[in-house]
Parts: C-alpha cells; sequence; structure tokens
C-alpha cells in the first residue's frame, strides 16, 4: 500500500523536519501515528497524500514510485485517499451535501447517485438532519463527521486523518475513532495522527511514532509485531 | 451591485469574488459598444450598396450649349447623341430629361428661377444599361456625333463610396477587435485575481484529486455566466439605442438621412455578438487557467 524508503523532508532551505523515514504499511491495516506537537506528523500525513514530494528516499504508493509520478497522473492517485484534515477544510459556501459530494462530482458519478450516496453517508454519520446545512452552522463535531464523510464517500483505498479527535471533546472523540475502525473493517488502509494517547490506549493498533523526525515503530498490545503486519 | 441574483453551484465562490461585479458591467459595456460598431457598420454598407445599386448600372450624358451657338442646335445635337446611345451594345434606354425635370433637379441651388426658360440649361440624357459598355469608344462617337457632349460613367463617385464603405467597415472591425482584445485581457485579469484568491480552495481540490481541467471547468462556467447575463444587458441596451436612431430618422421632415433599419438577417447577427463574447470569454478563461495551473507543483 505505502512504502517509505529513507524519506527525508525539507522545507526551502530550513533543517529537515523528516529524517531516514522507513515503513510499509499493508494493505487493510489500522495504524496510528503519534508524536509531539511538531513531531512531523502532518509533514508526514502530507507526504502520504501526495501534498509534497520527499525532498529525498522513495516513496511508493500502491505500487508507484512516487517519483516517476506525472503530474497528470496525481489526481487519480489522489482520488484513492480519502484525508481528514485537521481543519475539516471545509468549503464555507457549500453545504454539508455538497461538500460531500466534491469527491463524486470530481470523478464524474452522475448527479442522482450523488444525491443518493451523499444522503446516505451523512445519515450514517449521524447528520441526517443537517444535509444543506452550511458549515458555519455546525458544531465542530458535526463538521468532523462531514468531514470524514467526504473522506470516505468515494470508498478510497487509504483513509488519512490528521489529529480528527483535536477539536472534539473525548466523547464524540472515541465515537469519530470508532466509525473509523468501521471503516478499517470494511478493508480500508487505515492511518490516524494523533498526540491524544489517552484517547488512543483504548484501540489495540500499531503506532508509528514520531521523535524529532525519525520514526519508531511500536507493536500493539496484543503482541502483534508491526513486522507480521508488514511487508 | 450584481447584475443578477442567480447564482449556480460552484466549488468555488467565485460569484461573490469583486471581480464577478466588473466582469459583468464590463462585458455589458463591451457587447454594447460591439454592437453598436457591428450595427454601423451594417448601415453604412446597407446605404452604400443602395447608392452603388443606384448609380451602377446608369451612365449620364450631358449637352451643354456651346458659347454663341442658338438654342435650336443644342436640340439636334442632344437627338443626334441619343440616336448613338442608342444604337450602341449594352445600353438597354436612353431617355431626354425634359426642362422641368431639369429644373427640379437643380432647384435646390438655384430656387424657383431654375425654371427660366432664358437659363441656358444643358441637356441630360439618363442612360441604363443592360451589359458592359465600351465607354471609352462611346466618349469619341457622341463627341464626334454631338459636339459638346460629356459622358459620365459615375466611376469617381462609384470609387469614393466604395473606399468610405470599406473605411467604415474597416473602423468597425478595428473596434470589434480592440473590444475581444479588452474582453479577453479582463477576463485573464479576472481569472487570476479568482486563482490568487481561491488557491487555497484550488489546492484542496486538486488534494482531493480534481484535476486542472475541473478547476478550471468552475471557472469557465463563472465567465460564461457572466458574460452571458452582462451581454444580455448590453445586446438589449444597444437594440433600444438603435431603435431609437432609427426612429428619430423617421421623424425627420427632410429625408436626408438614409433609412437606418436592420433587416432581419441582420438582427439575428447582432443576436451572436454576446454569445461570441461569452465563447472568447469560455476559451480565455480555460486557457489562462490550465496555463496558470500548469505552472503549479
Amino acid at each position: 500500500m505505502i512504502r517509505f524508503e529513507n524519506v527525508g523532508l525539507r522545507y526551502g532551505t530550513e533543517a529537515e523536519v523528516l529524517r531516514d523515514i522507513s515503513f510499509t504499511l499493508l494493505p487493510g491495516s489500522f495504524h496510528f501515528l503519534t508524536g509531539a506537537s511538531g513531531a512531523g506528523k502532518s509533514s508526514l500525513l502530507k507526504l502520504m497524500y501526495l501534498a509534497h514530494r520527499p525532498s529525498r528516499g522513495l516513496v511508493t504508493l500502491f505500487g508507484r514510485d512516487m517519483a516517476m509520478a506525472t503530474r497528470a497522473e496525481l489526481p487519480e492517485l489522489r482520488r484513492q485517499i480519502g484525508v481528514v484534515f485537521q481543519d475539516f477544510a471545509l468549503l464555507d459556501h457549500l453545504s454539508a451535501l455538497d461538500n460531500v459530494a466534491l469527491p463524486l462530482r470530481m470523478s464524474g458519478t452522475p448527479e442522482a447517485d450523488i444525491v443518493a450516496h451523499c444522503t446516505e453517508i451523512l445519515r450514517w454519520v449521524g447528520l441526517g438532519n443537517h444535509l444543506h446545512a452550511k458549515p458555519s452552522t455546525l458544531s465542530g463535531g458535526q463538521k468532523q463527521r462531514v468531514a470524514i464523510a467526504r473522506s470516505v464517500i468515494n470508498r478510497p483505498r487509504l483513509l488519512l486523518a490528521d489529529e480528527p479527535t483535536g477539536n472534539v471533546d473525548d466523547g464524540i472523540g472515541m465515537r469519530l475513532l470508532y466509525l473509523f475502525e468501521e471503516l478499517h473493517k470494511l478493508g480500508t488502509t487505515v492511518v490516524i495522527a494523533t498526540h491524544n494517547e489517552a484517547l488512543i490506549r483504548r484501540f489495540d493498533h500499531p503506532h508509528l511514532h514520531l521523535d524529532s523526525g525519525r520514526l519508531q515503530v511500536r507493536p500493539a498490545r496484543n503482541g502483534r509485531h508491526p513486522d507480521t503486519r508488514w511487508e | 451591485m450584481a447584475l443578477l441574483p442567480v447564482r449556480p453551484r460552484s466549488d468555488l465562490p467565485l460569484a461573490v469574488d469583486p471581480s464577478a461585479r466588473f466582469l459583468g458591467w464590463i462585458t455589458a459595456l463591451m457587447v454594447f459598444l460591439a454592437v453598436l460598431a457591428s450595427a454601423g457598420a451594417m448601415l453604412v454598407s446597407d446605404m452604400a450598396r443602395r447608392w452603388d445599386n443606384g448609380l451602377a448600372g446608369g451612365l449620364t450624358v450631358q449637352v451643354a450649349p456651346l458659347p454663341g451657338a442658338p438654342v435650336t442646335p443644342l436640340d439636334e445635337r442632344a437627338e443626334a447623341a441619343l440616336t448613338v446611345l442608342r444604337a450602341s451594345p449594352g445600353i438597354r434606354s436612353a431617355v431626354l430629361l425634359s426642362g422641368g425635370e431639369i429644373a427640379h433637379l437643380l432647384e435646390p441651388w438655384l430656387g424657383p428661377e431654375a425654371a427660366d426658360p432664358l437659363l441656358p440649361m444643358p441637356r441630360l440624357i439618363d442612360v441604363v444599361t443592360d451589359g458592359p459598355v465600351d465607354v471609352a469608344a462611346l466618349r469619341l462617337r457622341l463627341a464626334s456625333a454631338a459636339p459638346g457632349a460629356t459622358l459620365d460613367d459615375h466611376a469617381v463617385w462609384l470609387a469614393d463610396l466604395r473606399s468610405f464603405a470599406g473605411a467604415v467597415r474597416l473602423v468597425a472591425l478595428g473596434v470589434v477587435v480592440m473590444i475581444g482584445a479588452a474582453a479577453v485581457a479582463t477576463v485573464v485579469f479576472a481569472v487570476r485575481t479568482g486563482l490568487a484568491i481561491h488557491r487555497p480552495v484550488v489546492e484542496l481540490l486538486h488534494l482531493m484529486g480534481a484535476t486542472d481541467r475541473y478547476v478550471s471547468r468552475q471557472f469557465e462556467r463563472h465567465v460564461v455566466a457572466m458574460s452571458l447575463r452582462g451581454g444580455s444587458i448590453g445586446l438589449l441596451l444597444a437594440g433600444g439605442a438603435l431603435f431609437g436612431l432609427h426612429r428619430a430618422s423617421q421623424g425627420l421632415r427632410a429625408s436626408m438621412l438614409p433609412d437606418l433599419a436592420l433587416a432581419s438577417w441582420q438582427w439575428a447577427a447582432l443576436l451572436l455578438v454576446p454569445l461570441a463574447l461569452a465563447l472568447l470569454a469560455l476559451v480565455t478563461a480555460r486557457w489562462t487557467v490550465l496555463r496558470t495551473l500548469g505552472s503549479m507543483p
């Protein structure tokens, strides 16, 4: 699914924010990406969802070497990735339904199917009564659920979430993580970046832990070593 | 002030941009000017064609009194000229204008005194042709048969008229081309501004898998909608102005101005002006967006 080999990332002429990152994620795996604020979690996710290209090293996504991917190939690759952004990144002038519909419209889905699918998924995340609400009228938790619905509407192969529990209380945060688990059970590969150690201790998944730009692998508590799930 | 409140759904909130307002109004102004320029060229072309049709296919022979000659020989020379003309190939008819008709022609300059029989009036022959006429040979024969007779084939008038009509058409074309260039510059500016304002949203759409064409379609829909709205207003204003001019020209007591009415096909052609401008805006918007996004990483 994803393979990083000795990847480094720097912004401009600054020092590297990610150094010698190497790991492989198998299809259908679930990982937490942990680390203190400023450790490089968002930067690593940006490399995964192709917002940045690495300064060095090899990134392979869906079996494709990203260094060889042309600009024209990126949209198709990106449509296979669902992203829940830290700040939700909802478009304020669009309704919840139209926000969720964006990936479907980009892939040319017929309009009748779009409305049906988006209505269904918004009901699934508990927002069936807010289909036409603008983001400015929604609470933080509701916005988060719209963002999650948008990230999975296109049945992505890879789901990346950047601090999805950062703007909600623990109760809603827990419900969101259960939601990700449900998606994982459907076969989606999930990576969730968070610094909320207390919340994720309730789940038994391996961690990718970043510390000052370097990655450590922490296995799941039940004894499964990450390597057993990795190539 | 927005032109119309209708705002189709768009991933980019372009309709609320400041550029959206000025784009519509500038398009209205451009269409107004382009329609007036095109209509002006059409009217002048029609006028020139009518004059051309009136003058072409005709000749005028003037038999002037010779100094010191009696009146009778003038009529004899006119008859001789008529005989020569009627025997010449390519001439359908040759009619001698009566003294009253000549006086009527001269009345605007000489007044009622133009009918004074003591005035040494020339004789005029109106000739209608139905084929090619050897004007040079005819001149020689007329000069031989009717001394003092001159032949006017209106070549100078026609040349001037055609030159004038061509110049007007050229000016109108230049105006339309300049308006088109201004429209392109306006759309380029509006689209670049929109891309700069909404760059974070464009980047977000890219991250969700939007192609450059998907983004460009957002801008294309916007500029075409604004162009059509502004263009419709410009067309209505220009149509009203043309109708007003037509009514004003009809109200003139003296028929100094030609008829300023446009034919149905000409109105139909003018209806295409806002559509053409919208098409130009669409192509320009697509080109600008694709070119700008193509330079992004």
